[in-house]
């Protein structure tokens, strides 16, 4: 399975930028008009990598890593990994909002609630990334992460109620209505879905990767620490 | 024949990436009194923080009062006393109010302090702040809080520095009462004791090992 | 656990009557903050009293981080976290303890504060007494979440240039909260969205302050 991982990911991405750009046909309301439209395979699907999927990594790792139960190195390699893809993600989100918002609302950036959230989101990402290079110590550098990692958790659902209770210039609701019922249909509503596997596969590959690399710098910061105890028992020969 | 109140066997403590210990081992039977000495930068400080439970052991064996460190190092903690090198209290607090926060903490009742106190010969100081104590003074208290705590394994960083004469000689007596009472403790020390009426046993560290052990 | 948070508290709260570092260093350095505040918006009073309950909560951020990191300083005096490490004392306590001193210095420090906004920013006296309930439980949960972040950076490299990256992103939806609710007292509104946010936060951090305090201590 995770060997089809790249190949999946490829296809979908492929495959979403395909029907984005050459098989749905333009809008025609106002708002997300003509080409524009076509923002709506990639941006929903980064903001929901970034803020449900990379974030909600990080969640369980962290909270499987405070407990002692599972407790183990490999949950702290996921969470840290996770953070640093929610990073780019989270970016993305950003970019690609404010390239839509410009033509829409006429500025690169408004002070929206959804935007303002997110913005804040990255921020809480860089932070956690800033928290892990303040620690050199790993045990401590884990546990800490691991705390934070749970704490930044409580501020997504705080974003989901600043949709509905700010006044905001976001998009409201546009593949489900309040009342459950579809409202993009046909080929759009198959791109999009298309692109949330696109772009949910990209982040677990990125992910795996990352993730590798970590666990080589494990390997060698052990061998490194193995050295530095011999050379340290040799001071006392 | 009793456990040791100190079990340790190869233990490594890394912190910061740095070995502080790289493979210790040692057993001390319960009541004694030993002595760590050792060049600057050999271990000794991070020996007793190991056992005080404050570091972790990375990897080997190491058990304190019958508690295996490496999964419930907490548990030792309230039956251990430590004595730092630095000062170990709240500075802007008094000499009484220090001593009345330790003996809460641990239930042990506020009446263990004046007698703790006068043992030390602070008892004309109690209302005094700590950060107003002189160096030696503070190292008295660091003995009161000893007594109203009444630990089973002591350790003490250097405890004879900032000490005079007189303070030597007071310490050592202290110390005298305190493995009659049953306890046990380590201390470190750059050179062995000058007392010889204590007879301690003494090990010396170097390059975060036992090297050699009296 | 009750006990040893009243034991902290208690601690706490002393040492700061004692070395009055609130008093003399914290609050002067809020009045600045405030007058600065009057002198940034310019010399017209037009546009003072809307701004004020945005401008309070941006300084009362700032005293707030200045509490935490003396807050958590105190603990991590040379020695005095090993020793007090020995103590063995209850975790979830220690976290509540430390959060209740703290809100009460807040809550001080916000008496202050408050008078200033009616002074320098000219809000209205009755709209401020009326936006202090929602003041004292905005603080509360401050206090609750800086409490947690403090001891995240305790110890490690840079703390007081590394909290306010932790803890500005997470005060973020208080502050608004704070200062929608203020702004809503002041000039009419809806208020209780900003209490269920202040409300949730204050209740996930306890929970989480509860639970996972004795994980940060190690």
């Amino acid at each position: 399975m995770q060997r089809l991982l790249g190949p999946l990911t490829l296809v979908s991405l492929a495959a979403t930028f395909v029907l984005g750009l050459w098989v749905t046909p333009k809008a025609t309301m106002h708002d997300g008009g003509g080409d524009l439209v076509r923002m709506l395979y990639v941006h929903p699907a980064l903001a929901w990598v970034a803020l449900y999927v990379s974030f909600g990594t990080t969640t369980i790792a962290s909270a499987l890593y405070l407990w002692k139960r599972t407790r183990s190195n490999t949950m702290d390699r996921v969470a840290y990994c996770a953070m640093e893809v929610s990073v780019l993600f989270i970016a993305l989100t950003l970019i690609t909002g404010s390239i839509w918002g410009r033509p829409t609302w006429g500025v690169w950036w408004a002070w929206d609630a959804r935007l303002t959230s997110t913005a804040i989101l990255l921020v809480l990402a860089l932070g956690y990334l800033a928290l892990r290079r303040a620690n050199d110590d790993p045990e401590t550098r884990a546990r800490r992460s691991a705390v934070y990692g749970i704490l930044v958790a409580l501020n997504v659902p705080i974003i989901h109620f600043a949709v509905t209770w700010w006044k905001s210039l976001h998009q409201n609701a546009t593949v489900l209505t309040v009342s459950g019922k579809v409202s993009v249909h046909g080929s759009m509503l198959w791109t999009l879905l298309v692109s949330f596997i696109a772009f949910t596969l990209w982040y677990f590959w990125l992910l795996r990767a990352r993730y590798r690399l970590e666990v080589r710098s494990d390997e060698a910061t052990r061998a490194q620490l193995a050295s530095a105890v011999l050379e340290r028992q040799r001071e006392g020969a | 024949m009793s456990l040791p109140a100190v079990r340790l066997t190869d233990a490594v403590a890394v912190q910061q990436q740095f070995p502080l210990l790289s493979g210790v081992t040692l057993s001390l039977a319960p009541g004694s009194l030993t002595v760590v000495t050792g060049a600057n930068g050999s271990g000794k400080t991070s020996l007793l923080r190991l056992l005080a439970g404050v570091l972790a052991p990375t990897s080997g064996e190491a058990t304190v009062l019958g508690v295996d460190l490496s999964r419930h190092r907490t548990e030792v903690r309230r039956r251990v006393g430590w004595l730092g090198h630095d000062g170990s209290f709240y500075q802007d607090l008094s000499v009484r109010e220090n001593l009345a926060f330790a003996a809460t903490a641990l239930d042990r009742p506020l009446s263990a302090i004046a007698p703790a106190l006068e043992r030390v010969g602070l008892a004309h100081r109690s209302e005094v702040r700590t950060k107003d104590l002189s160096a030696g003074q503070r190292r008295r208290l660091g003995l009161a809080w000893l007594l109203v705590r009444r630990a089973e394994l002591w350790l003490l960083d250097e405890p004879y520095a900032s000490l005079d004469d007189q303070g030597r000689a007071f310490f050592d007596d202290l110390l005298r009462d305190v493995q009659r009472g049953g306890a046990t403790v380590v201390m470190s020390a750059h050179d062995a004791l000058r007392s010889t009426a204590l007879e301690p046993d003494i090990i010396v560290m170097a390059g975060g090992r036992v090297v050699e052990a009296s | 656990m009750i006990r040893t948070a009243w034991l902290v508290a208690r601690k706490d709260l002393r040492i700061e009557v004692r070395s009055r570092v609130l008093l003399w260093q914290v609050l002067p350095f809020g009045a600045l903050a405030l007058l600065l505040c009057g002198l940034a918006l310019g010399p017209a009073d037009a546009g003072h009293s809307r701004a004020a309950p945005g401008l309070f909560y941006l300084v009362t951020l700032f005293v707030t981080l200045l509490m935490i990191i003396r807050s958590q300083a105190v603990e991590q005096t040379a020695g005095t976290a090993e020793s007090v490490a020995t103590l063995g004392l209850d975790a979830a306590g220690v976290f509540i303890g430390k959060s209740v001193a703290l809100t009460i210095e807040l809550w001080v420090s916000s008496l202050l504060l408050l008078g200033g906004t009616v002074v320098v920013l000219h809000t209205s006296l009755i709209g401020t007494i009326h936006a202090l309930p929602s003041v004292l439980v905005t603080l509360g949960a401050m206090a609750c979440a800086g409490t947690l972040y403090g001891a995240l950076t305790a110890g490690g490299e840079g703390p007081a240039t590394l909290l306010p990256i932790l803890a500005l992103p997470a005060f973020a939806p208080l502050l608004v909260a704070g200062e929608r609710s203020f702004s809503a007292a002041l000039h009419g509104g809806a208020l209780w969205e900003w209490w269920v946010i202040d409300l949730v936060a204050l209740t996930g951090y306890v929970a989480i302050g509860v639970l996972l305090y004795g994980v940060l201590e190690e």
